[in-house]
């Protein structure tokens, strides 16, 4: 039950936190080059993804041996936690620019209202600067649901996880109409990472051969691990930067 | 050729996802997989207070090289 609620946690953080950065993609795209072409980008590539998820998914049920799907995934889950980990760590601790979602609306309304319109219908650019948004933060999110869904035998629930994020983040910044830049998207990418960690080494483990006392509860004494060595790394960063500052000062 | 392009984007997405500016943590994970592995097979107990203390340490790595570079 532990690993359930953490796995759809795990996904739905995940997922918001991508779907945040494609929406300010969407956005530009809409309010520069025309709404129509922008949601029509972005509805192909939720297609798209849909289709790489229900292909996959079954297919690497049906075919691949558990514990080498829990060695491959986890590994996969361990490296892709531990880079969201680390840079969250970073930006937590001041050593990195936070994600400006403000910033990047900018960038991209800039750079497509410098770009000709072709036609008066369907705008291609538009179309495209979407599709593409929408797909590359997607396929992250599907790697992270068919990986934590297949391994713990729960794709239905970590599929859902990820729609209900979707619907929820791309809901509402449709409905205000803006980019959402006052989510926390750091702290999110922090507790997903530990997730993402946490259970990388618990399938990686299993699928090499570890057997982890108290099964499903290692989940929680890892996390709890983990959680405690990022706190300290974020104090640790946090306090020897300024010293850095000052002694460049200097 | 456009066969040959779109294997090459193909395989380019798959190394900047996995490998990135981190090549580090992919090679770490892939040490420390192993290593678990081969623990695992003589004494699994080890393991599972190994594999936890790698994982650490690799994090610990590779955020100060982050920060390093930063």
């Amino acid at each position: 039950m532990a690993a359930t609620i953490l796995i759809a946690l795990s996904v739905f953080g995940a997922c918001v936190v991508e779907t945040v950065e494609a929406l300010t993609i969407v956005m530009a795209a809409g309010f520069t080059r025309g709404w129509r072409s922008a949601l029509e980008g972005s509805a192909v590539a939720l297609l798209c993804l849909a289709i790489v998820v229900a292909a996959l998914g079954p297919a690497l049920v049906h075919y691949v041996p558990l514990n080498v799907l829990r060695l491959v995934v986890g590994s996969l889950l361990l490296v892709l936690g531990l880079q969201w980990l680390r840079k969250a760590l970073l930006r937590a601790s001041g050593y990195k620019a936070k994600h400006d979602e403000d910033a990047i609306y900018r960038r991209e309304v800039e750079r497509l209202s410098s770009q000709p319109r072709t036609g008066s219908g369907r705008d291609a650019t538009g179309f495209v600067i979407s599709f593409k948004g929408v797909f590359l933060e997607g396929m992250e999110v599907v790697m992270i649901v068919l990986t934590l869904g297949l391994s713990s035998g729960h794709l239905e629930i970590a599929t859902i996880a990820a729609a209900a994020a979707v619907i929820a983040v791309g809901g509402i910044g449709l409905a205000v109409a803006r980019q959402l830049s006052e989510v926390p998207e750091n702290a999110m990418k922090l507790g997903v990472g530990l997730m993402l960690v946490t259970f990388g080494t618990f399938w990686s483990g299993e699928g090499a051969g570890v057997r982890w006392p108290g099964s499903d509860l290692a989940l929680l004494v890892l996390l709890a691990l983990y959680g405690g060595v990022a706190w300290l790394l974020v104090r640790g960063l946090g306090r020897s930067r300024p010293t850095v500052q000052a002694a460049e000062a200097s | 050729m456009s066969v040959w392009r779109a294997g090459a984007a193909f395989g380019r997405f798959w190394w900047d996802f996995i490998i990135g500016d981190t090549p580090e943590v992919a090679a770490g994970v892939a040490v420390i997989v192993v290593a678990a592995w081969l623990v695992a097979v003589r004494v699994s107990t080890l393991a599972v207070v190994l594999m936890p203390l790698a994982v650490v340490a690799l994090l610990l790595s590779s955020t100060w090289r982050g920060r390093r570079s930063s």
